[in-house]
């Protein structure tokens, strides 16, 4: 009789389980309790969640409140293609487009002190990638996804997109600094 | 109708061939084969591309074989080995005839043109948008078209699969409860039907929108069903190859199961839950709230990841068992060093519960823990987890068992005897490195499905840590590898099913195809002395500890970047 | 056929219910369906308007 073939026994339900088996079970169980309870522990008591706080949206509307806010908070432009660097006072809300094959604009934050950031894609998805912190967030378009960010260090940050997004997919890189 | 059913009696293995089932489960065998070949041709061109020394492919040559690489491994190669897999296990496990054979082979017709139309479209039609397709990126609607009549014949294929197992109740071809491996390809069916139902509820909309019946697909929506399609169909590959442990452990060992009732209800436990954690792929997606993703993420409380491992626990313990009752009880490891490590269907099968357990296992519950996911979310540690659950994990055990199945069912002997005895563990120690390297670049924050990660013609490049780079060659350095060991599986194959020696019908093989299992003295013996699996036992005990050191290693990382809420 | 039902008795509920392969099929289609895509579903679909 092997695994091939009907069990031994008409009624298997019942027969006894193995010592080491039972140890193992149990075991096994803890963990996956403690598994579990790690997910809300660090809601409570950590300090990397992700909002859940969403908004349906649609280009135009997404690209109006972008615009007014970069309109706002200029303070210089950047690159061949003349990027806004937008330096938001802090506790704002910041807006940030993703496009084909943008990350728009450049954001300028205070190191510390938290923003409400927003997050929408124009066209496909697109994925919100914050290197060296290795932040990763999806961005859809439609859904507007509002984060509160905290940055812990000084440095110029690089947003790169790692969602597949067509034939420039690997150009698209935009730029976060954070400043004292 | 059972009157016009041909069987043959196999003279090694004394298992009742049904004609038309055996020459459905060659098809479906060898056509996933081939796609092994096809898509893992094209890894070769991936991983060479990502090798910064070598960068092979320019961007769109790239993203095309990338996107092929993915569906013709992740659903062809699989899905088409796993319909052979479930005929097996019902028609010829039960000795029962095949239901419908005549829609079986309709099955195996819709799956070949889907899969060609579907690699049409990819390389012809300019629809190089990756497995996922993300809506609303669009491809040719030939691509969704080639998916669904894939799909289509995959999920007939599970029915006859549930119809054989109603015939072999009805016409009592066994007794009692159908055996454990037979009720693991249940397990994979059943996700299997819930999988392909899924694709279809999204890929035809998709379809009918490129078609221009349907105006608009939500991106949200698109993810969510997508991914009970995309995730599960990986979880049917989960079902089958645990399946093929048992098996395995059945052919090698005349292992029995520790206890019907633990496998069998950590089976139950698949089938219940393992389905639901395609949320592991949108855990950073807006839309779905935080009860949402932490209930499905955890297979309602990680009962999934509790099956898998006790399956981790009792496939190496009914292994050691039937060899402690054969007499091998010195010590704690006498049994596994006298196992037989030249016989390729043992090691493949050994690598890949090792590669699945502890590369797999661990990274998967790791990058499925809701905040964790922030930190890999999309990176290269994403494949390089699912090289080890896919590759290392299901491939490896389906080309063990291929090495026991081409003989049985050509009554060939395979050639090459000495490459058969090194190919699991050129392709196993390849893909492990491919595993591992990826991963470890994936932690650096290297993106996945990227052409480029020097950037060299961005306008704002980005400089990863040289050190990530380093990895991607030593990726490449394992890419050859993996490809060799590949390449020479699909040698011995196909080389056994052209000019293998011929066997005769009623002609026993020189060697041992089925071992004979311990006697119920034995293993009576066996239990009076108390350390049935106590080798086994310690080993469940080290890939504890490294499961939890890993785990908490990763909160560490966590906590030390920006803060969220 | 008595003596049929008698030994079905014997067996116990639990292994029954798991020697059933149609209602595994039913668990396994709607645990899923409930608890990921409806409840996705949902949550998708009462997503407020931005201003």
């Amino acid at each position: 009789m092997t695994s091939l073939s009907p069990p031994d026994q008409k009624v298997w339900w019942k027969k006894p389980i193995d010592r080491a088996e039972l140890i193992w079970i149990f075991i096994v169980v803890i963990w996956g309790i403690i598994l579990t309870l790690m997910m809300p522990l660090w809601h409570i008591f950590g300090e990397q969640n992700l909002s859940t706080e969403t908004y349906r949206t649609t280009p135009q509307r997404y690209m109006e409140k972008t615009q007014a806010f970069v309109d706002q908070y200029t303070v210089r432009t950047e690159g061949d293609r003349q990027f806004p660097v937008v330096a938001p006072p802090a506790g704002e809300d910041i807006y940030m487009v993703a496009r084909l094959w943008d990350w728009w604009p450049i954001l300028e934050l205070k190191q510390g002190q938290s923003y409400r950031l927003h997050l929408n894609s124009i066209d496909w998805n697109h994925g919100f990638s914050l290197q060296p912190a290795n932040l990763n967030i999806q961005v859809l378009p439609g859904y507007e996804h509002v984060l509160t960010i905290t940055p812990n260090a000084t440095g110029e940050y690089s947003v790169i997109c790692n969602e597949y997004c067509g034939i420039n997919h690997h150009n698209m890189v935009g730029k976060i600094y954070v400043v004292e | 109708m059972t009157n016009n059913a041909i069987f043959r009696t196999c003279p090694d293995t004394g298992l009742r061939f049904h004609g038309p089932a055996e020459t459905l489960i060659k098809l479906n065998a060898v056509a996933a084969v081939v796609f092994l070949l096809v898509g893992g041709i094209m890894g070769i061109g991936v991983g060479l591309t990502r090798w910064p020394e070598v960068h092979l492919l320019g961007p769109q040559d790239f993203y095309t074989t990338l996107t092929s690489h993915g569906i013709n491994v992740l659903i062809f190669w699989i899905i088409f080995f796993e319909i052979a897999a479930l005929y097996f296990v019902s028609s010829v496990v039960l000795g029962c005839r095949l239901a419908t054979p005549k829609l079986g082979y309709l099955a195996f017709l819709l799956m070949v043109i889907g899969a060609l139309v579907n690699n049409y479209a990819v390389w012809s039609l300019s629809s190089a948008v990756m497995m996922t397709s993300y809506a609303p990126m669009p491809a040719h609607w030939a691509f969704y078209l080639g998916l669904i009549l894939f799909a289509v014949g995959a999920l007939i294929g599970c029915f006859i699969f549930l119809g054989t197992l109603v015939i072999a109740k009805k016409e009592k071809t066994y007794e009692g409860s159908i055996p454990l491996v037979t009720f693991g390809g249940l397990t994979a069916c059943i996700i299997a039907i819930f999988t392909i139902a899924s694709g279809a509820i999204i890929l035809v909309p998709t379809l009918l929108w490129q078609l221009g019946y349907v105006s608009n697909i939500d991106a949200g929506v698109y993810r969510l069903i997508w991914w009970a399609f995309g995730h599960s169909s990986q979880q049917i590959n989960v079902a089958t190859h645990v399946t093929v442990w048992y098996m395995v452990g059945a052919l090698v060992f005349g292992a029995k199961p520790l206890s019907e009732k633990v496998s069998r209800f950590a089976f139950v436990l698949y089938i219940a839950v393992l389905q639901i954690a395609s949320a592991h792929h949108l855990l950073v997606d807006p839309g779905v709230g935080t009860e949402w993703k932490i209930f499905n993420t955890s297979y309602a409380m990680y009962l999934a990841v509790m099956a898998s491992m006790v399956h981790g626990l009792t496939v190496p313990g009914s292994m050691e068992a039937a060899q402690r009752a054969r007499g091998y009880t010195n010590g704690l490891f006498e049994w596994l060093r006298k196992a037989p490590w030249g016989n390729p269907v043992f090691s493949s099968t050994m690598i890949s519960i090792v590669g699945f357990g502890f590369l797999g296992g661990i990274s998967g519950v790791m990058m499925g823990a809701e905040q964790l996911n922030l930190i890999v979310h999309n990176t290269l540690y994403v494949p390089g987890h699912f090289h080890a659950t896919v590759v290392l994990g299901t491939t490896l055990a389906f080309m063990g068992i291929t090495y026991w199945l081409v003989p049985v069912l050509f009554r060939r002997e395979l050639i090459l005897t000495s490459w058969c005895k090194w190919q699991p563990y050129i392709f196993g120690l390849g893909m492990t490195g491919v595993s591992v390297f990826m991963m470890g670049a994936g932690t650096l924050g290297l993106p996945r499905r990227h052409w480029d990660a020097a950037f060299t013609s961005s306008s704002f490049p980005y400089e990863f840590p040289s050190s990530a780079m380093a990895l991607m060659s030593l990726n490449g350095l394992s890419v050859v590898l993996a490809a060799i060991g590949g390449g020479m599986f699909c040698l011995i194959i196909v080389g056994t099913l052209l000019f293998g020696k011929k066997v005769g019908q009623e002609e026993k093989f020189p060697r041992v195809m089925v071992a004979t299992p311990p006697t119920e003295a034995q293993y009576v013996t066996l239990h009076r002395s108390g350390n049935a699996i106590s080798g086994t036992l310690l080993l469940a005990g080290v890939f504890l500890i490294a499961f939890v050191v890993y785990y908490f290693i990763n909160w560490k990382y966590l906590a030390e970047t920006w803060g969220m809420s | 056929m008595n003596e049929n039902d008698q030994e079905e008795e014997k067996i116990p509920i639990m292994q029954q219910l798991i020697d059933n392969p149609f209602l595994l099929l039913f668990i396994g289609i709607a645990i899923p369906t409930v608890t990921y895509i409806i409840w996705g579903i949902v949550e998708i679909v009462s997503i407020p308007i931005a201003n």
